[in-house]
């Protein structure tokens, strides 16, 4: 299970249209390797906390959110790190390196 | 009540596992995670199937807690450690609930599960097999619960606090963002509260804030009047009502456990957008 090449469309949920949500997906990694376990939460433009879930063993974590800025943001037993991106509706890939 | 008399570390925690007297119970959002692994010695008490009536939308009745917990092997005098995931959304939920139902000696693990496993303290699959006991409840306690008709005589007049993300507020969202929004109520929020999202409580690892911090926080409440916290489905403005009522000792604090998903979808009641 690298993370080099995340998988898109891993297991959303049936009779969620992805089209009409902005959904903010990615995996935690650290040297390569996913990171389950990890405490992954979403931050607005304004740093304001607004959602938090664990990863999957693979790695894995998503979030509901709508068009605007983002942050995610890993908290793990191996290390913290965090990423940001301008998001539209749509999945919207934002991977995290921990260390 | 303070600090020291609702709140234990997971330093503690993990000193009292086999203490008598002393039942941990795990409450998640996702009452999955209990099976993954639990603090070893605990129960599981599932918020969706055993606090919530099937049919009806309201909490099972006194009989029917006295039946959950007697099922469960709590007793009385037990002293109830509660604990879970989301940064204790549900087990500060629970910690309300037990309140509610009159039970004395009820304390929250700061921090939660994601303390504990930050920690690297270990985690068990063993289900534990307690005796099962004969517990009495009380009636449930309104002068911690309020209902919808309260809440809208409060607007203008009580003070109210909106403890959802601000984007929820504002009516940019309609629930928390690791839910999908396809909620079909209003979005927005209740005229004249005020927005202290509960994480500002918080720190990173879901421990609590200093009493310092948290009084800063809330300091725009008027001590004066009485307070109703609201979120989308009553567990968040659980955490808020245990960091007024337990941790800084406020007075006539209400958890408004209908919440938006209840006001957001009452007809005629006054809503208002943005920030």
């Amino acid at each position: 299970m690298s993370c080099a090449a995340p998988d898109q469309t891993a297991g959303i949920p049936v009779g969620v249209d992805v089209s009409s949500q902005a959904v903010v997906q990615g995996k935690v990694c650290k040297n390569n390797e996913p990171v389950g376990g990890a405490f992954v939460r979403l931050l607005d433009g304004s740093g304001e906390f607004t959602a938090e879930v664990v990863t999957s063993p693979a790695g894995d974590f998503r979030f509901y959110a709508a068009p605007g800025s983002w942050t995610v943001r890993a908290l793990s037993r191996v290390g913290n790190g965090q990423a940001s991106g301008d998001v539209t509706l749509g999945l919207n890939q934002l991977d995290i390196t921990v260390g | 009540m303070s600090r020291e008399d609702s709140l234990v570390t997971t330093d503690w925690a993990e000193q009292n596992l086999s203490t008598p007297g002393i039942v941990f119970v795990e409450v998640d959002e996702d009452t999955t995670a209990y099976d993954a692994g639990h603090i070893p010695g605990a129960v599981r008490i599932n918020w969706k199937t055993e606090l919530q009536d099937p049919v009806r939308r309201d909490f099972v009745d006194r009989a029917g807690f006295e039946k959950l917990l007697s099922a469960k092997g709590i007793s009385n005098d037990d002293t109830v450690v509660l604990y879970g995931g989301n940064n204790n959304w549900f087990a500060a939920y629970a910690y309300w609930y037990f309140k509610l139902y009159g039970h004395q000696d009820v304390k929250l693990i700061d921090g939660g599960r994601k303390k504990w496993e930050l920690d690297g303290r270990v985690l068990s699959r063993e289900v534990p097999d307690r005796v099962e006991t004969t517990y009495t409840a009380q009636d449930q306690d309104f002068a911690i619960r309020a209902l919808r008709d309260e809440v809208v005589a409060a607007i203008g007049t009580q003070n109210l606090v909106d403890v959802r993300s601000p984007d929820e507020f504002s009516g940019k969202l309609f629930a928390p963002a690791h839910l999908p929004q396809e909620a079909a109520q209003r979005a927005g929020h209740i005229p004249t509260a005020l927005n202290v999202p509960w994480s500002k409580a918080a720190n990173e690892d879901g421990t609590f804030k200093s009493d310092a911090e948290l009084a800063e926080l809330y300091g725009n409440l008027d001590d004066e009047k009485d307070t109703i916290a609201y979120c989308r489905i009553g567990e968040r403005s659980s955490h808020t009502w245990f960091v007024l009522t337990e941790i800084l000792g406020k007075k006539n604090v209400k958890n408004y456990d209908g919440s938006w998903t209840e006001y957001g979808s009452l007809v005629g009641v006054p809503v208002e957008l943005g920030a």
